[in-house]
């Protein structure tokens, strides 16, 4: 709730960015999954100030109907803020910024879903932005990506995202609030880390095209760099369920009744 | 019969709640009158939000956050500030939620939250005048459910009262017909607190805080708030068409103002956790 | 040729798992020869088959599978039924019924009722068929229903059976396990429900994880002992059950023979012999294999 105030400068005579970062440095990044009981995968992620939880239902039936796609899933994707996430209050209805970005945000994901495993049905996506202070898309991708990955969507890969910005004529990645509003432009964009095919490319204020392509190539180190958290945030959330006597295996596992490959997924082995 | 008819209801549901509590007996072990594990966590949203709590009660959750606007008073009232409350039931918190504008459940849960604040006096609003008839502070309590599993009421009641009790927010003049910030920072103007305990009937028992599975199968239920003198301020009944008997609800009143005391407390250590 | 993941390995979409001559196989895709996870699950392989099996999912039917439904519409012959999962099923009579039956077929299950049915048939195309011809397939009565994650059931199952009849001897419950996700309980007291409730929501949280029928056992009879302890005599459990169970060939001693550990799971596990392989001794068998076919051809 501080008050807004436009800074004096946003890159310092040392080089560094308002809150103490190097040109090429993001924010403190904390990643987590599974965070919502109903949900059937969810996540959140706070990226300095921002504050973002997205949770997935499906695939599951598709209401209304008129949208139903034969040979795949319907994904659906709600971006959302809270009327308190912003310093003035945001009116509770959708606004045309929330649905573009909805949008946006669906097709930088679709790429890397298997949607047509499930033709017909639906794969919602809710993203509540409960603290807003810069890069929201992008972050919203980063939780969205490890929360349908929760739910057991297949996937190409997990989609890692991030907001390349230009301020006092330097380029920065993953700019915060006031870069973002005081700064000379913005370039969000997402990634597909293996071939490092873009899904999310947008663009706003001034640049030279070096300086986009300068930009992107940013973008993609910072992208593979996420890719990294995201990878390891999904596996934590299951070693953080392992138990403390369930490392001590190893010694006859061949033997054990209890064999843990042997027990799971036998059905989908007959598949094909 | 619960909030969400759409949804079908097993028998095998519907028999298991009512032989447990038959029985004198809840799936989770609980009381009747017996609260789940309350937990809140005041000023999670600290940079944007000047008010702000989350609110756990079992499996489900609930986010508060207040926002302090200036705006004008309404005509009939030119000296007092405005508090309002709202809700959305966000998809998100349940498969039982639907995408769209807020439908019937979503806006009495905000209106019930809301005249549980408003009819308690909680905010004393002639103290959010700024200037009469030109400029008064609106204070505006927003409630997203994170995880239904239950009893949003309750839990949306608790965020909202927390999230009230820890706002701060810049104190504002009136200065050359110009609104103008003094510097200082300011609490709201607290003057009474009430709390909505919500008790389902289902046969002939009274079960306070449900569980979703519980929900799904009360004839109705009764929302009370209470407030810090153990008056009530505000009731409702509804979540189904299910009649109760006057002595019915005198129970209910009874198995309320026993377990608003401890309510209470917890938002008061809450509350306390924020400067 | 390589394989890139340890054996149990929790992996992750995207992830690189095998290079060369291998086959893609559930929770992976193959591009360029390279064979990448794209799921969240554990890493497996057989012979040269790469696959990972599911931690979460929803439920995709399958023919054969037993499910727990709710009925939700009645049309005509048909019932609507709601096995959770993206695709609504329907039962037609005829797969129900003794012919003839009655033209309003709410008189035999209605809305609300919850059955035990078997998928018959299933394409993507259309929504699955369910028969309730079969052994045990009925209406269920009585107890409650328990919903899990469906990715999560052949654990819960467990080899041949061990888990469920494990946790069925300890507790001296009856049990039916769906493959949607969703299992009854029927238990003698609520204590030993709740006991049963918190193994299954174990097993659930910790499926890629050793031992665990182990640990639930233990649990059990840890758990069950307290409660015999404390509780009145009038439980009808015989003490002898607390200990661990040493095989879980003969658990059918309770009164409703109907009741039955779920049977296909059962024998699609039995169907399919265990490989006890460590997974890299398996690698050098495949890579072997491998050099042969190509120099055949």
């Amino acid at each position: 709730m501080s008050p807004e105030v436009k800074p004096d400068f946003l890159i310092s005579p040392e080089g560094l960015r308002i809150d103490g970062r190097r040109p090429d440095e993001m924010r403190p990044i904390e990643l987590k999954v599974g965070v919502l009981k109903q949900a059937d995968g969810s996540a959140s992620i706070r990226q300095g100030k921002t504050y973002i939880i997205a949770g997935v239902y499906g695939p599951r039936e598709l209401h209304p109907r008129h949208l139903t796609l034969n040979d795949r899933a319907y994904l659906r994707v709600e971006y959302r803020m809270a009327t308190f996430s912003v310093p003035d209050r945001k009116r509770p209805a959708p606004s045309r910024r929330e649905r573009e970005i909805s949008m946006v945000i669906a097709n930088a994901l679709k790429p890397a879903l298997f949607l047509q495993e499930f033709p017909k049905s639906v794969v919602d996506i809710f993203i509540t932005v409960i603290q807003a202070d810069g890069g929201t898309r992008c972050a919203a991708i980063n939780a969205a990506s490890l929360a349908l990955a929760d739910a057991g969507i297949p996937m190409r890969s997990l989609i890692p995202a991030v907001a390349v910005g230009k301020a006092d004529g330097k380029l920065l990645v993953d700019l915060g609030d006031e870069e973002d509003k005081y700064g000379q432009g913005d370039v969000p964009m997402a990634i597909i880390p293996q071939t490092e095919e873009i899904t999310l490319l947008q663009q706003d204020g001034s640049f030279t095209r070096e300086e986009l392509n300068e930009a992107m190539q940013m973008g993609i180190t910072s992208c593979k760099y996420l890719h990294e958290l995201q990878k390891e945030a999904l596996r934590r959330s299951y070693v953080k369920k392992t138990p403390d006597n369930g490392d001590e295996d190893d010694d006859d596992d061949g033997s054990y009744e209890d064999d843990l490959e042997t027990d799971l997924g036998e059905a989908e082995l007959m598949e094909d | 019969m619960g909030d969400f008819s759409t949804d079908t209801i097993s028998h095998i549901d519907r028999e298991f709640i009512s032989d447990l509590l038959r029985k004198g007996e809840r799936l989770d072990g609980r009381a009747f009158n017996e609260y789940r594990e309350v937990e809140i966590e005041a000023n999670v949203v600290p940079a944007k939000a000047e008010g702000s709590a989350l609110v756990r009660l079992g499996d489900t959750s609930v986010v508060a956050g207040v926002k302090v606007l200036v705006g004008e008073p309404y005509p009939d009232s030119p000296d007092e500030g405005v508090t309002m409350v709202t809700a959305e039931m966000s998809p998100i918190a349940s498969p039982l939620f639907e995408l769209g504008p807020p439908k019937e459940p979503a806006i009495e849960l905000a209106r019930v939250v809301d005249r549980g604040v408003r009819e308690s006096g909680t905010v004393d609003t002639k103290k959010l005048c700024i200037e009469e008839g030109k400029k008064v502070y609106m204070v505006f309590a927003d409630v997203y459910p994170m995880e239904y599993d239950g009893n949003l009421i309750d839990a949306a009641s608790i965020a909202v009262n927390t999230a009230l009790l820890t706002t701060k927010y810049p104190e504002k003049k009136w200065e050359n017909g110009k609104v103008v910030d003094t510097g200082e920072i300011l609490s709201l103007p607290i003057n009474n607190v009430a709390i909505e305990h919500t008790i389902a009937k289902i046969d002939e028992n009274l079960i306070i805080d449900t569980i979703l599975k519980e929900e799904f199968v009360q004839d109705c239920r009764l929302t009370m708030a209470i407030d810090r003198d153990s008056k009530f301020t505000a009731m409702q009944k509804g979540g189904g068409p299910g009649p109760m008997s006057l002595e019915l609800v005198d129970k209910a009143m009874e198995m309320a103002l026993e377990a608003t005391k401890d309510i209470q407390k917890t938002i008061e250590e809450a509350v306390k956790t924020v400067g | 040729m390589a394989v890139y993941f340890q054996k149990r390995e929790v992996v992750v979409p995207g992830q690189l798992l095998a290079e060369g001559r291998y086959r893609a196989s559930f929770g992976t895709y193959d591009e360029e020869g390279k064979i990448f996870s794209s799921l969240v699950g554990l890493a497996e392989l057989r012979g040269n088959t790469v696959k990972v099996v599911a931690l979460e999912g929803a439920y995709i039917p399958k023919e054969g599978d037993l499910v727990i439904g709710t009925i939700n519409i009645v049309a005509g012959n048909n019932w609507k039924v709601n096995i959770g999962g993206p695709y609504g099923a329907s039962l037609h009579a005829n797969n129900a019924l003794r012919r003839p039956y009655s033209e309003d077929i709410s008189e035999y299950m209605d809305i609300g009722d919850v059955i035990a049915a078997e998928v018959i048939a299933f394409d993507r195309g259309s929504g699955p068929f369910l028969g309730m011809k079969g052994r045990d397939l009925r209406v269920l009565q009585g107890g409650m229903i328990l919903e899990v994650s469906p990715a999560k059931i052949p654990r819960i199952i467990g080899r041949r059976g061990s888990m469920i009849n494990m946790i069925q001897d300890h507790l001296n419950i009856e049990t039916m396990v769906a493959q949607n996700g969703r299992i009854w309980i029927r238990a003698p007291s609520t204590e030993i429900l709740r006991l049963a409730i918190k193994a299954f929501r174990t097993i659930e949280d910790q499926a890629h994880t050793s031992k665990l029928t182990d640990r639930i056992s233990e649990m059990l009879a840890e758990e069950m002992a307290t409660i015999k302890g404390s509780s009145k005599p009038e439980e009808e459990v015989g003490p002898e059950e607390v200990s661990v169970p040493d095989d879980s060939s003969e658990v059918e001693s309770e009164p409703e023979p109907e009741l039955k550990p779920e049977p296909d799971a059962t024998t699609e596990a039995e169907e399919e012999k265990p490989v006890e392989v460590e997974a890299d001794a398996e690698v050098k068998e495949e890579d072997e294999k491998q050099t042969e076919e190509v120099s055949e051809e």
